[in-house]
């Protein structure tokens, strides 16, 4: 019998912290509301450590079928998520994957592509890009479009892009990073922003781009043009917020 | 004379009242260069065994025993030594399987499986100032003894003794591993907490042997 949310990968946040691991949590679900997100933080009596009967319980509510992510805080963590793996039976412990990434942001990385449907490898491939070591498809940025204001198109040798200004107050904070990603994650296309990959939230988000600030939106594909436009007009838009 | 039922229920009570006469040194040493909460945990986790005790079903061999200790110290004890003695006692019941009785060599065996699983489980290697540190000696001692002919109790104690200057040993080391390996140089001149239960747990399974020999 399978728990966790039909179709979705879920995960598993394991800190000596019941608050952490809470926090996390509702952290995370800002970004992805429907994805299987749960907390296994403390000892079973509320104390700082681990448990091993919560991280296991944790990893078979994550889990719908499609497999579950862990991702950990500090050493004796990994070693009862480990142990319960020991125990889960064949099958679960098969699509269980203990990730090695900052608990935190790869947490939230892994959220945010476990929410967007992503495969078992995708979202372990999403946690992994927080580790910093150049995962997080940022590249150095580029220096602004002479163009602001209003948004504008144009074509290079053989790409796509367009430059908007980002109207809500608060810029590219997670939020609307997410819905960056949400979209970008059904392209076909490679798509950037401001030379960051459009699929890797840490990548958008430590752009560290504000309220005012022009964004290329950007594709070395001229048949990936859609997507930008899509992408733009999304930025454009102010995400909802004003 | 082989080490029996007996001698695994009473190792277990001893060892339960070792810690707890203990906890205190231990929770000292752990918080001088860990979180603290060694001795705490420990006493909790082997009260709770020795309160299962009772309940093992008649005819329960040395395995079960070590069985028990092995899922109860997991399930309670909240730091990383739950998981690390859990799975020595793990693999030390599947080393010795259903036997009713263990000789020297069995005995040595049982201390190279959980020896074994420590180092799996956490990845430590000898010098990392860590429990390993008391088991490596432990069990280079109890297979010397064994190859010696020694009996059941004697390789048991050969262990402890190994381990208790193995614990000791670990003072001047930085520890690698751990906790404690935030500190860095400042870690030397502490006793590892783990090595210290390590010892008193194998000093217990010596002192139940050798008491259930000469009785």
């Amino acid at each position: 019998m399978s728990e966790g949310v039909y179709g979705k990968v879920g995960l598993v946040f394991v800190s000596h912290s019941s608050q952490i691991a809470a926090g996390l949590v509702e952290l995370a679900r800002q970004m992805a509301p429907t994805a299987a997100l749960e907390p296994a933080g403390g000892t079973d009596d509320g104390r700082i450590g681990t448990s091993f009967d919560l991280v296991s319980a944790a990893i078979v509510a994550a889990d719908s079928g499609n497999g579950v992510v862990v991702l950990c805080d500090l050493g004796s963590a990994i070693l009862t998520t480990e142990t319960a793996l020991d125990f889960l039976d064949d099958e679960l412990r098969a699509r269980t994957r203990l990730v090695d990434a900052p608990l935190v942001e790869g947490g939230v990385a892994a959220s945010v592509a476990a929410e967007a449907g992503d495969s078992l490898e995708a979202v372990v491939a999403a946690a992994e890009s927080a580790r910093g070591d150049g995962g997080s498809g940022r590249t150095s940025p580029k220096p602004a479009a002479e163009d602001a204001g209003v948004p504008s198109a144009g074509t290079g040798a053989s790409g796509y892009s367009r430059t908007v200004t980002l109207v809500n107050a608060d810029g590219l904070h997670a939020r609307p990073a997410a819905e960056i990603v949400k979209l970008a994650a059904t392209f076909e296309h490679r798509v950037t922003v401001n030379g960051a990959d459009a699929k890797s939230l840490l990548g958008i988000m430590s752009l560290g781009l504000t309220k005012g600030a022009e964004v290329e939106i950007a594709t070395d594909d001229a048949a990936g043009s859609g997507e930008v436009d899509a992408l733009a007009a999304l930025a454009a838009s102010g995400f909802g917020e004003h | 004379m082989g080490l029996d039922i007996t001698w695994a229920v009473d190792w277990v009570r001893r060892s339960a009242d070792r810690i707890a006469e203990h906890r205190v040194e231990l929770i000292t040493l752990d918080r001088e260069i860990g979180d603290g909460d060694h001795g705490e945990n420990m006493d909790r986790g082997f009260q709770a065994v020795a309160a299962k005790l009772d309940d093992l079903p008649a005819g329960s061999t040395p395995g079960d025993v070590l069985k028990l200790v092995a899922t109860t110290l997991i399930s309670t004890v909240g730091g990383a030594a739950g998981p690390l003695y859990g799975t020595a006692y793990l693999k030390a019941s599947g080393a010795i399987g259903g036997a009713t009785s263990l000789d020297g060599p069995a005995v040595a065996g049982l201390l190279v499986a959980a020896r074994d699983g420590i180092v799996s489980r956490g990845k430590a290697e000898p010098g990392d100032k860590t429990m390993v540190d008391a088991w490596t000696p432990a069990v280079d001692a109890a297979e010397a003894a064994a190859g010696a002919g020694a009996d059941a109790a004697e390789v048991f104690a050969a262990a402890a003794d190994a381990a208790e200057a193995g614990a000791v040993a670990t003072e001047p080391l930085v520890a690698r591993k751990g906790r404690a390996s935030y500190l860095g140089e400042r870690s030397a001149g502490h006793r590892d907490p783990g090595a210290e239960s390590s010892a008193l747990l194998l000093r217990a399974g010596a002192d139940a042997a050798a008491d259930g020999a000469g009785a």
